[in-house]
């Protein structure tokens, strides 16, 4: 089902990218966060954070179980205090933004079981009623794919189809900035598929959306940019194809020669293959690959290296 | 999932100036979703709406041939129960489920996802007393029709006693709602509320005159009840609901109106200082 947009001006009237205008970062900034500290007793939560979101961007910040996200993320949406740093979202700080900042917010947590008794419907026209200019909810049904489940209890819903009705609330009050966090947890690959489309389509209206998820294949597929988080700091940024650097994405070449396995890191693997062709006189090189790392390696090899990194932020505190 | 969603604002330029919803319509909205919730939760409402009745009955029919009283003024059984059902019914609906429902929205994610939201807090609050007010009155009139009808309780005729049951019953109800907001931070989830709340309502209609005659208790349980709410507001249904030569039962001699009003504006005032310091959106657990 294809809805038109009442209005398609609106959908271009927030540039996707900032593009090669001249660089506004202040106005362009809708998320800005500088030396974000968070400690619950002795244990800093987050350690001296930055992050910027820019308007229509989908940010997505990666991290192990401890690192900071939630933490920092409901700092955001004001649900959290900050011991220290500053904190700027769409203008305003989330600790002392008033309602009319939560109209320009939408919020998909964790973990949701509440309002079980209530149908699809009444929850989605309820909460359209708390904004100013809200989504049509019929519309936002539309989108989630809900529809025939319109009448259904809350309580009676899949589990995906429970996450789908978060995300309807979450949009349906037409935030400018949207949190989502672990939103595809125990989907099966089809609704996570569906999800994702749901996801850009929200981005095409122009709609800046930072994303905490475990799943790198997500941050892949949705992230403009993506943030990875280690002991309460960002230890990289940058777009899920460049992150880390080119040092990460050196290609490994792998073959087997006299029964042997043999690999080899290359920023030329071509002229290794060529080499190694011209080795076995034109025949066929056996098991040969030529891997690139992918976000998962990149990532998972930026939490590999602790000690330089902790070395950093302990030099960020003093 | 293929729908695409059309822009946030339909209307151009982007309205940010649009006003925000006022927030005694959002207190409407929020007793419509309320209500709708309470219905649909069939067990409580049957608990609601009987409890008192049942309790009545069966007080009534157990101990219908004993009269209530001493010192020569004594009154049939019902018809001193019946003030005492009355508070009972206010505590209940107002304090205990308040509590427990707002400690079990607590731990279910409904208030931190109403944070989330630009629903002012008083609207939040005002769709509770609303929703309180929307049961607790269809409950009070079929516990009086009920003592009128089968259990011969007269009702008073008297204009003033009307206008004292008017003041005790939303005094006591406005009083209850508050207290139990503040007692709803107390459990630590949804699933200890219960435990935690409804034991000291149990108590306090033991010390109060609820289950047993106010003047037949200790004394030393009178003094403990006469610092909490329910005393008070059974106090007043009594006088409103009891001929005026019994008040000679009551151990101060007079009904205490003036005392009623007072103890109950007070803990009015400490429930919404203690409520409005204590009052959490989210879990303890959340941090």
């Amino acid at each position: 089902m294809d809805l038109t947009t009442s209005d398609p001006a609106t959908s271009t009237a927030i540039p996707p990218s900032p593009g090669s205008a001249l660089p506004r970062p202040e106005t362009d900034a809708v998320v800005r966060v500088r030396g974000l500290r968070k400690r619950y007793g002795p244990k800093h939560a987050v350690a001296g954070l930055d992050l910027d979101l820019h308007a229509g961007e989908i940010v997505a910040v990666l991290g192990p179980n401890g690192a900071g996200k939630t933490t920092t993320v409901e700092i955001l949406e004001g649900f959290r205090s900050r011991d220290a740093g500053e904190v700027r979202v769409l203008g305003e700080d989330p600790a002392t933004a008033g309602r009319a900042w939560r109209a320009r917010i939408g919020v998909v947590a964790q973990d949701s079981r509440d309002q079980a008794d209530l149908t699809v419907a009444e929850c989605v026209r309820s909460t359209a009623r708390y904004y100013p200019a809200p989504r049509d909810p019929d519309q936002v049904i539309d989108a989630v794919g809900l529809r025939p489940q319109e009448r259904s209890r809350v309580r009676s819903l899949s589990g995906g189809q429970r996450r789908r009705l978060d995300v309807a609330l979450g949009v349906v009050g037409g935030p400018e900035l949207l949190f989502l966090d672990e939103p595809t947890t125990g989907f099966d690959p089809q609704a996570r598929r569906d999800f994702w489309d749901l996801v850009l389509g929200l981005r095409r209206t122009g709609t800046t959306i930072l994303l905490t998820t475990h799943d790198l294949a997500e941050a892949a597929h949705l992230a403009d940019r993506v943030a990875v988080v280690r002991d309460g700091t960002v230890v990289a940024t940058g777009a899920p194809e460049t992150l880390g650097g080119p040092d990460a994405r050196v290609p490994v070449v792998s073959w087997t020669a006299d029964g042997e396995a043999r690999s080899e890191r290359t920023s030329t693997p071509t002229s290794l293959v060529a080499r190694l062709t011209a080795a076995a006189g034109g025949g066929e090189i056996t098991d040969l690959r030529v891997t690139r790392p992918s976000l998962e390696d990149v990532y998972l090899g930026l939490l590999r290296h602790p000690t330089d990194q902790l070395d950093h932020s302990t030099e960020d505190q003093s | 999932m293929s729908a695409t969603l059309s822009p946030a604002r339909s209307t151009a330029p982007r309205p940010r100036a649009t006003r925000l919803p006022g927030a005694a319509r959002l207190a409407g909205v929020r007793a419509g979703v309320e209500l709708r919730q309470f219905w649909r939760e069939r067990d409580s409402v049957v608990f609601i709406f009987a409890y008192p009745v049942l309790m009545l009955a069966i007080f009534s029919t157990v101990f219908g041939s004993e009269e209530q009283g001493a010192d020569g003024v004594s009154i049939d059984y019902a018809q001193y129960f019946l003030p005492g059902m009355i508070a009972t019914g206010i505590m209940l609906t107002s304090f205990q489920t308040l509590a427990i429902s707002i400690a079990m929205e607590r731990d279910d994610g409904t208030l931190r996802r109403l944070r989330a939201t630009p629903l002012p807090a008083t609207s939040y609050f005002f769709g509770k007393v609303l929703l309180t007010l929307a049961t607790l009155i269809p409950q009070t009139a079929l516990l009086l029709v009920v003592a009128a009808v089968a259990f011969d309780v007269p009702m008073p005729s008297d204009p003033g006693r009307w206008f004292t049951f008017a003041w005790v019953f939303v005094l006591g109800t406005a009083c209850g709602a508050v207290c139990g907001v503040g007692f709803s931070s107390l459990p630590r989830s949804g699933r200890s509320a219960n435990a935690i709340v409804t034991p000291v309502v149990l108590v306090l209609q033991f010390v109060s005159g609820v289950f047993f005659a106010f003047f037949a208790l200790p004394g030393w349980m009178q003094s403990v009840a006469s610092v909490f709410p329910l005393k008070w507001i059974a106090q007043g249904m009594r006088s409103v609901f009891l001929p005026d030569d019994l008040v000679a039962l009551e151990p101060s001699g007079s009904w205490q109106h003036v005392a009623t009003a007072a103890v109950l504006a007070a803990w009015l005032l400490i429930g919404l200082v203690v409520g409005a310091r204590t009052f959490r959106w989210r879990r303890r657990d959340d941090g």
